[in-house]
């Protein structure tokens, strides 16, 4: 695509059709004969003409406040995986008592010559 | 028609160079230079270019021109490539004024153009990539990982001869065309292999576009017919599919021949197919 500013008109050159003319979706069934297609042909004809400004919200699978309930829950959780024991004061128990008693961990003890 | 010919050449010979605006909808020839609609007005009787400065300069309004199909830069000027009818199109944002200009105008050859659906041969499977026939200078290359869900694992299945419904995402006069099956977001939107059965034909780039035009009454005709499914490629390609071989036939020969048909004729032979 070539631009130009020249004088006071700024020209482009463009070779495609799809600027000039409105042209419908390419593939097209009539009578059933190909459902996928014409549920295409409206899908695509109507975005084209109307710009489709999906300013809709999408549906939510799951609500704004369940989410924060979650998380809320889930950031104590995690938290407390890697608490040490002496931390366990800062984390009270939940409604099911769910604060495992931490195991040490074993880790890779360099032999002392 | 021999008219508007003979109109266009006397002017092209005189060698003034017509306004944009008043020829719209009517032959250009190759060769001829069309002003801009703000040109117009500068190029007085003795007019060998040179223009009264305006007293508002500042003001100046910059215009956005769009030179379609058929059309070329040439200075400030549009000069004429094909013949055909100019035609215009005001924005429809309202955004950037000034509007495409473009040659309407007929061909059977099909050269590749960025952003065009067209419909595809696939001739050859090399390693990764297909090479894929679209009526061009050279195939078009269509990687395998173009297609919906495809992943390096997961092939889809083309096999050399299928036809392929896709779109360019690199085609200009220095590279090899570029094919993909789908769209930016990932989705195939009706791109990929078309299906088994059918047939394939070829037309005229024109009548493509006549076809595709959204108030097109053939196509409105035509699917009062009998159940059936056409996809139109851009590069003079269309594939049609009814439920028997007959009425294929007969739905392929009806396109092939209204390029050259009048309405009148047109309804006369849908009629007589509407009896039958």
């Amino acid at each position: 695509i070539e631009e130009h500013w020249y004088l006071d008109f700024f020209i482009i050159e463009e070779q495609s059709f799809l600027l000039c003319e409105d042209l419908l979706y390419g593939r097209m069934s009539f009578r059933g004969f190909n459902p996928e297609v014409e549920k295409l042909m409206l899908h695509m004809n109507a975005k084209h003409k109307a710009e489709e400004v999906e300013d809709e919200t999408v549906e939510l699978d799951v609500s704004d406040e369940e989410m924060a309930r979650r998380y809320e829950t889930l950031v104590g959780t995690i938290g407390k995986k890697f608490a040490r024991k002496r931390d366990h004061a800062s984390y009270e128990e939940d409604e099911n008592g769910d604060i495992q008693p931490i195991k040490a961990k074993k880790m890779f003890l360099k032999p002392h010559d | 028609m021999a008219e508007a010919v003979s109109v266009a050449a006397e002017s092209f010979a005189g060698g003034r160079a017509r306004g944009a605006r008043s020829v719209l909808g009517q032959v250009v020839l190759p060769g001829e230079e069309l002003l801009l609609p703000e040109q117009e007005d500068a190029e007085g009787p003795g007019g060998a270019g040179e223009r009264p400065l305006s007293l508002n300069a500042g003001a100046r309004s910059r215009v956005r021109v769009i030179c379609g199909p058929g059309l070329r830069r040439c200075g400030d000027r549009l000069l004429v490539t094909k013949c055909g009818r100019l035609r215009h199109k005001e924005p429809g944002g309202g955004g950037g004024g000034g509007g495409v200009y473009w040659v309407d105008s007929q061909q059977k050859r099909y050269v590749p153009v960025k952003g065009d659906h067209v419909i595809g041969i696939v001739t050859a499977k090399s390693g990764d990539i297909f090479k894929v026939d679209v009526g061009g200078s050279e195939p078009a290359s269509l990687s395998y990982l173009s297609f919906e869900g495809a992943t390096k694992r997961n092939r889809p299945n083309v096999q050399v001869g299928d036809l392929i419904y896709g779109q360019f995402v690199v085609a200009n006069k220095d590279m090899e065309p570029e094919m993909v099956c789908i769209d930016s977001c990932g989705r195939a939107n009706g791109m990929g292999v078309i299906g088994q059965d059918g047939l394939l034909f070829k037309v005229t780039l024109g009548l493509i576009r006549k076809l595709l035009a959204p108030d097109c009454e053939i196509i409105q005709e035509v699917g009062k017919l009998y159940p059936l499914e056409i996809v139109f490629g851009m590069n003079g390609r269309i594939w049609v599919k009814a439920k028997t071989i007959q009425q294929t036939l007969i739905l392929a020969n009806i396109l092939e021949a209204c390029e050259h048909m009048t309405s009148d004729q047109r309804k006369q032979i849908f009629s007589r197919l509407a009896e039958s």
